[in-house]
């Protein structure tokens, strides 16, 4: 009889080494789907870990994740039901367990929270705390941007809100210093250290899954219960988690996880890390790539959209051939893309060009929801006339898709509010969208019509977001 | 005193340290086994083949189980008899339990559960309130109608009228610990349960019955939930039960957790209402007769579905004397979740329709809808006439709302911002504000009246050191450390000399559900007693020791005062013991002045009523929908507060689930009855930046009339309505964009709210 039976291993068994809660742990054999959750709560005993939603929704589970010193990334906090073990090589992870010191003197943080009455029930506590933690380390003072992964559903969130605004000024301490530089690591094959060594194994395993934030794939582990056949892990490649800025373009690897994407484009494209202030969370902003979200060729992923307003190539390589195509072309319909087999996407290059992007996201709710309609609008005006327009929609179509018929109804036309109605009458030819649990199709369309609207009334000075509005 | 001080949270040192216990979290037996449960993947049908084979050879699998593997009974209803543990031939609902996987790991259990070859004659459907209107389906034969006073002709010979129609969406609770429980069988084969509940007592007694025992072989403890707000209080029935059949089969212990998706396909929901309104009124507002009628989707078992509907029926005057008054009350069933106890418990759907009705009747006549409010109030408390009666024959003599009203418009500055919210629309085409003011009077009480009892136990133990248990269970509101005031005021002790461990079914038996909002009132008063007759035995025996009479006895700082005679209560203690006198004692409470015909809707169901007002501001944008609540100012009643950090905690947190309830969380199920909303990736629950940006939370510095704990009010339950503002914020904002009444319905969506902008636009 074997006791804990926690899923079929995925291809081979890894070796993984990283710290926790300050000492290193060095685990054989680890089944490559295992959860950092599953890990932590059944075999570590570490019970302050909770499981709310096992899909990376809640923040119950929240971790919080050092990387290497020359990562250039600060402490995340990460969702651990949907991170696998190997994603935790060379890292240094703190549960709630290793927030306190070993002497059990209380994060300010903690305390702030008993002061403040900021718990009620309690099961969702140790992942604010953790959220709050990893954001102090960063400097991190928007708590309303911090807390968008953490559910709670007792307090209404204005005590914890206190508790944070008290606890931000005091310093980090010194208990927390994980610096997981020296770690003795025993590399794996199915965890290639750069990408040409990815190329050449996922040659050689081309039906391998593969995962880089595994915000995705961990969901098909959690929910749908599948066992794939075997994983490539990405994490180690730190070439693909580069941005370069060239001359004529802007290089970011497919590895590059969002909050880094949010980072890299705000000068250029402010409405594009804007509305990366609304991708999902904290946490998955910390965890998923930039690659990731344009490959599982969702219909509703965010990035897309915007990539193809933008005018964006996909570097796309298979074993030492490269490609570069229009991200549009890589959508060629609903759950396929222009793909090979042993075939990834390397990286995403956006050509410089003058700012013209609006971006907006639709949804039920403003945080951590997926979007009924996204749309991005890429409209340069000069001397009075739309001298180019490149618009795209996700959640439009089953694929994220451009709006042709609408960019021909705006280019040479005055940019009026003529011209405006006159493109929203153009929709229906580029967009028949389906009603679903988010939006009815009329909604989706109307909507998408406003939003060309509401650039304009924007270029007019007016406010257009709620958001803007103060009490 | 400890008692009304803001002291925190009694295990809020242990939530931020992540070492408070939940179930899931309490260390196991290495033998211990997970269950999951095999779930139908139709609405409604006959189960004509259950091929199993592939589940029990999955890897992991102990033993699987079917309702015909059930030893006894197989029902884990709270009442009616109507839920079966495991599907008997037939399937009533997209999720309903069909057979239970015994296995050596919770994700073992769950991938065999999905293995099975079910096959099943499909039977046609009934999902909707329209479909069960067509087909009669209901529960209780017929309609249940309330009359007070002759509506019709009210209605009938008013000078003005308006009618309409709202929809209510349900809500799912959302807590944050999924539903559990654990099994650890003991000798003699008694079971142990630990059980995330709000109800130990029932679960308990299903579990009894499950195993064909006497309760007294049924232990049950629950220690904190992580959440509760209604869905754990018979909710959690079916894993509890589960657990002790599979354990008392197996004889090893059994631990049963919901996936979070499974929590949400299986278990019950608030009810979504339809509600039909008339209603008659004079040119200056004044209600002459409404007429109701109160459509509720119950799902395929009766639950709790009937005191919810009644509930609903008791707050359709919500604040207003309304001198005749019709209700409709149809209890539907349907094939689909049973839906349950949720926060407030069938209130929040039949205030908000009389808040639609004042909201429209506000619009019809172009009047101030908190100046009509007013004017429709109950009397004042203050006021010397005659006490008028709610539309079920109860006395209103603690109305408080006028001041409130008063007050709280003052400190929000309603009349000042009004004018600046018209003054913004009238410059914005795109983006419109809307404030509403809403009030809310909510009944304590259980309405199935034998429900008002609480027993306690309390100890002192020759150290001076004081362990209690009461029949309430903890699920976050604080209630332990209410209770623990109260003790500790009572003994005149320092809080650390007070422990209250998990509620527990083998030290206080018989207990109601922590529900209603009654954890602290009935709980507290019952503490207090016990801690009444051991304060008696130790005066005796202190007057004995220094031969003194009785009188002018005091428990305070530690220390216990008989005239100019003084001694530490720790050495009090001791010479009680010394003396051979008990230092435990039970406590018991009864609510009085209870009497209550739910049929006839006639009595006195309330032993009081809580209060609350708030004033909610929005704004919406006119092309999308979006809508962000900007300022909410509140002002509450919980009496003389037991603990004002605790309260004030209770009223932003419900605030904020009640704003969510008629905003952003909408279920959906789709036409074949399967809920497509299963999970926070769809069904979305307020986050930290939904909460107000402005969020003023106060309480009204009065006492309760009746002779609750301290004078003391209940605070669970009521706040949660003070969320309806924030809908008709939105229903102001709405109407800003025409003349026509918007007649929004709930939940307000950005698009349900797009819809009634392009409705007013186009008058």
């Amino acid at each position: 009889m074997i006791w804990g039976v926690s899923g079929n291993a995925a291809g081979e068994l890894m070796n993984i080494t990283f710290l926790l809660n300050g000492e290193t742990v060095a685990l054989c054999d680890v089944d490559p789907t295992r959860t950092v959750l599953d890990w932590l709560r059944e075999e570590r005993g570490l019970k302050g870990t909770k499981e709310g939603c096992n899909e990376g929704d809640c923040g119950a589970c929240t971790i919080i994740l050092t990387h290497e010193s020359d990562s250039q990334k600060a402490a995340s906090a990460v969702n651990a039901c949907i991170m696998l073990l190997p994603q935790l090589q060379g890292k240094a992870v703190r549960t709630i367990e290793g927030v306190q010191s070993a002497q059990g003197d209380l994060h300010p943080i903690q305390n702030a929270v008993i002061e403040h009455h900021a718990s009620q029930c309690g099961f969702c506590t140790p992942g604010i705390v953790n959220s709050l933690v990893a954001a102090h380390m960063r400097g991190a003072t928007d708590h309303d941007d911090v807390l968008a992964g953490n559910l709670c559903r007792c307090t209404g969130y204005a005590p914890i809100i206190k508790a944070a605004n008290a606890a931000q000024a005091e310093n980090v301490p010194e208990w927390l210093a994980d610096i997981p530089d020296n770690l003795n690591i025993t590399p794996n094959s199915c965890a290639p250290e750069n990408a040409d060594e990815l190329a050449e194994w996922y040659m050689n395993n081309p039906h391998a899954t593969l995962v880089a934030g595994a915000t995705d794939v961990g969901l098909w582990l959690t929910k749908k219960l599948v066992e794939p056949r075997q994983i490539g892990f990405l994490n180690r490649c730190t070439d693909l988690q580069q941005i370069i800025e060239r001359e004529n373009d802007i290089w970011i690897g497919s590895g590059v996880t969002i909050d880094q994407v949010q980072r890299a484009v705000k000068a250029r494209y402010p409405g594009f890390s804007g509305m990366l202030r609304y991708f999902a969370s904290t946490q998955i902003r910390a965890t998923a790539s930039l690659g990731g979200n344009i490959a599982n060729g969702s219909p509703i992923a965010d990035t897309p959209p915007i990539l193809i307003a933008l005018g964006a190539r996909l570097s796309l390589r298979r074993g030492d051939k490269r490609r570069v195509i229009l991200i549009e072309d890589f959508y060629i319909e609903y759950g396929r893309q222009n793909l090979q087999a042993g075939e990834f996407i390397e990286g995403i290059i956006i050509p410089h060009q003058p700012d013209g992007l609006k971006v907006y996201k639709i949804s039920k709710r403003f945080d951590q929801d997926i979007s009924s309609v996204l749309g991005a609008l890429n409209i340069i005006e000069k001397d009075g006339k739309v001298q180019a327009a490149r618009i795209a929609f996700g959640g439009m179509a089953g694929v994220p898709k451009r709006a042709k018929a609408v960019e021909t109804a705006l280019i040479g036309r005055d940019w009026n509010r003529q011209t405006v109605e006159d493109a929203q009458t153009v929709f229906s030819h580029d967009f028949i969208p389906l009603t679903d649990v988010r939006a009815s199709a009329e909604y989706r369309i109307e909507v998408a019509q406003n939003m060309l609207l509401r650039v304009w009334l924007e270029s007019h000075g007016q406010t257009v977001s709620v958001r803007e509005v103060t009490p | 005193m400890s008692v009304k001080a803001p002291l925190p949270h009694d295990t809020a040192g242990l939530h931020v340290a992540g070492s408070a216990r939940y179930i899931d979290d309490i260390p196991v037996p290495a033998n211990c086994l997970h269950l999951a449960f095999g779930l139908s993947n139709e609405a409604r049908g006959v189960i004509t083949g259950a091929d199993l084979s592939a589940v029990r050879a999955a890897p992991g699998v102990i033993t699987v189980l079917k309702a015909t593997d059930l030893p006894h009974e197989n029902d884990v209803s709270a009442a009616a008899h109507d839920e079966p543990l495991l599907a008997q031939g037939e399937v009533f609902y997209h999720g309903q339990p069909i057979f239970l996987v015994v296995a050596t790991s919770h994700l073992a259990a769950r991938k065999a559960a999905r293995l099975a070859n079910i096959t099943i004659s499909k039977r046609p459907a009934i999902i909707t309130i329209d479909e069960a209107l067509s087909a009669n389906s209901r529960f209780e034969g017929e309609a249940l109608v309330w009359n007070n006073g002759d509506a019709e002709t009210a209605l009938n010979t008013a000078p003005r009228n308006v009618e309409g129609s709202i929809e209510i969406g349900g809500q799912e609770h959302f807590y944050l610990e999924s539903q559990a429980a654990l099994a650890q069988p003991q000798e003699n084969g008694d079971m142990l349960i630990n059980s995330s509940t709000q109800h130990p007592t029932e679960i308990q007694h299903k579990v009894a019955e499950a195993l064909g025992k006497p309760m007294h072989s049924v232990r049950v403890e629950s220690r904190r939930m992580g959440g509760g707000f209604g869905g754990k209080e018979s909710q959690g029935n079916a894993l509890a039960v589960a657990c002790a059949v599979a354990a008392s089969q197996t004889g090893q212990p059994c631990k049963m957790r919901y996936d979070r998706d499974d929590d949400m396909v299986i278990t019950g929901k608030r009810h979504d209402f339809r509600i039909n309104y008339r209603a008659g009124f004079t040119k200056d507002g004044k209600i002459l007769g409404v007429e109701f009628v109160h459509y509720a989707r119950c799902g395929w078992a009766a639950d709790l579905s009937l005191p919810v509907a009644d509930r609903a029926m008791l707050h359709a005057d919500n604040a207003y004397y309304v001198p005749a008054m019709r209700i409709e009350s149809h209890r539907l069933k349907t094939n689909t979740t049973s839906a349950t106890a949720y926060r407030g418990f069938g209130g929040p759907q039949g205030m908000l329709g009389m808040e639609r009705v004042m909201d429209h009747i506000a619009h019809e006549l172009k009047l101030d809808p908190a100046e009509l409010r007013q004017r429709n109030f109950y009397a004042s408390q203050k006021d010397t006439g005659p006490k008028q009666r709610t539309h079920y024959n109860q006395k209103v003599t603690d109305f408080e709302l006028h001041e409130m009203l008063e007050r709280l418009t003052d400190t929000a500055q309603y009349a000042a911002r009004k004018k600046a919210v018209s003054d913004w629309n009238a410059n914005n085409d795109i983006l419109k504000k809307g404030l509403a003011f809403s009030p809310l009077k909510f009944g304590i009480s259980f309405t199935l009246s034998h429900l008002n009892q609480a027993g306690a136990l309390v100890h002192i133990y020759q150290d001076g050191s004081v362990h209690l248990n009461h029949g309430g269970t903890e699920m976050g509101q604080g209630l332990n450390q209410k209770i623990a005031q109260v003790a500790a005021s009572e003994f005149g002790l320092p809080m650390e000399r007070i422990r209250i461990t998990a509620t527990d079914t083998a030290k206080v038996p018989n207990t109601s559900a922590t529900a209603a909002s009654s954890g602290s009132d009935l709980n507290g008063m019952a503490v207090k007693n016990a801690c009444n007759k051991l304060k008696k035995r130790i005066i005796r025996i202190l007057s004995n020791h220094w031969e003194t009479t009785q009188s002018d006895v005091i428990f305070t700082d530690g220390m216990v005062q008989i005239g100019h005679h003084s001694m530490s209560f720790d050495a009090a203690a001791r010479l009680a013991y010394e003396s051979r006198v008990s230092l435990s004692a039970t406590g018991f409470y009864r609510t009085p002045k209870l009497s209550w015909d739910r049929l006839k809707g006639r009595g006195r169901p309330f032993y009081y009523f809580a209060y609350g007002a708030a004033i909610t501001e929005v704004v919406i944008d006119t092309l999308t929908g979006e809508n962000r609540i900007l300022r909410t100012d509140i002002l509450h009643d919980a009496g003389t507060s037991l603990n004002p950090a605790l309260d004030i905690g209770q009223v932003e947190g419900a605030y904020v689930q009640g704003a969510g309830w008629l905003t952003m969380e909408e279920l959906v199920w789709d036409t074949s009855g399967r809920l497509q909303t299963h999970a926070p990736s769809t069904y979305k629950i307020p986050t930290c930046a939904d909460r107000p940006d402005v969020f003023n939370v106060a309480l009204w510095p009065g006492e309760n009339r009746e002779n609750t704990i301290y004078r003391s009010k209940a605070v669970g339950e009521p706040p949660f309505m003070l969320g309806i503002s924030a809908f008709l914020a939105l229903s102001d904002a709405i109407a800003a964009c025409g003349e026509i009444y918007p007649a929004l319905d709930a939940p307000a969506t950005p698009e349900r709210i797009l819809k009634a902008v392009n409705r007013v636009r186009l008058g």
